[in-house]
């Protein structure tokens, strides 16, 4: 059985709900198979773990052909907001948690959280923005050598 | 279906090892599956996760999830995957009798 997977590093660099998701539940599925997991937040994918945005993700209403309505329609006050209230509580049902819940189940399962530098500098950021989870703000060179021997996931 | 001798009793088991009869399930059958899958000896917080398991399995015929279990109050996160190392909810599905877990999360 040498070819089991036995570490993953994951890049979430979307700040939208269909963005940040499906990174957190592969982080999450990894450690639940007993796999070394890291996850890499960068560009709009730092919102996932800024304490002020992490519950504020949402579903991308305009632009998004997997909505299957006229983006006019998505342009409407409001409709992204109740396009998502919508998802979360569809979500909960099947016990998918909310962000900054299960931010805090991955982080609780193992996982290490990290923060890329170059995102925080370009939009200002600092340690005492993002939650407790997270571990460091580090470099594209840190974020290779924590990833070594393993796979890289890209999302 | 195969059979598995596990301690002094036969049962049987799918091809990854879960049992597929739950009547046959006892708790030496379950200290034999713990012993297969690393866990020396099971603790009282590791029985309340087993009879957890099964109550919810029975109830809802569902294998609990990870976060089903942290919100009962009967053991956190962290604390599971301390307990079930390399694989909380499998391991302790296994280890109770039930099926093998189906959700994603």
């Amino acid at each position: 059985m040498e070819d089991k997977i036995r570490k993953v590093s994951i890049i979430i660099s979307k700040g939208s709900l269909d963005g940040v998701y499906p990174g957190l539940i592969m982080a999450n599925g990894a450690r639940m198979e007993g796999i070394e997991a890291n996850l890499f937040f960068t560009f709009f994918g730092l919102d996932a773990i800024i304490t002020k945005r992490m519950g504020k993700i949402k579903i991308a209403t305009v632009g998004n052909p997997g909505m299957h309505m006229p983006s006019l329609l998505g342009i409407l006050p409001g409709f992204s907001a109740m396009a998502t209230s919508m998802m979360n509580k569809t979500m909960d049902k099947i016990d998918i948690p909310p962000v900054p819940e299960f931010i805090e189940m991955i982080a609780d399962a193992g996982c290490k959280l990290y923060a890329c530098k170059a995102t925080v500098d370009m939009f200002k950021l600092k340690k005492e923005d993002f939650c407790p989870q997270v571990d460091s703000i580090i470099n594209v060179g840190r974020f290779y050598e924590i990833a070594a021997g393993g796979h890289i996931i890209f999302t | 279906m195969a059979k598995k001798v596990l301690g002094n009793a036969t049962v049987d088991v799918d091809a990854e090892g879960f049992l597929t009869d739950f009547s046959q399930w006892t708790r030496a059958v379950a200290a034999a599956i713990a012993a297969e899958e690393g866990i020396a000896e099971l603790g009282p917080v590791h029985w309340k996760v087993i009879e957890f398991m099964q109550k919810e399995f029975k109830e809802n015929g569902q294998v609990p999830s990870v976060r089903r279990l942290n919100k009962s109050g009967v053991v956190t996160t962290k604390e599971l995957y301390e307990m079930f190392p390399g694989g909380p909810a499998k391991k302790a599905a296994k280890i109770a009798g039930l099926k093998k877990p189906e959700g994603c999360v």
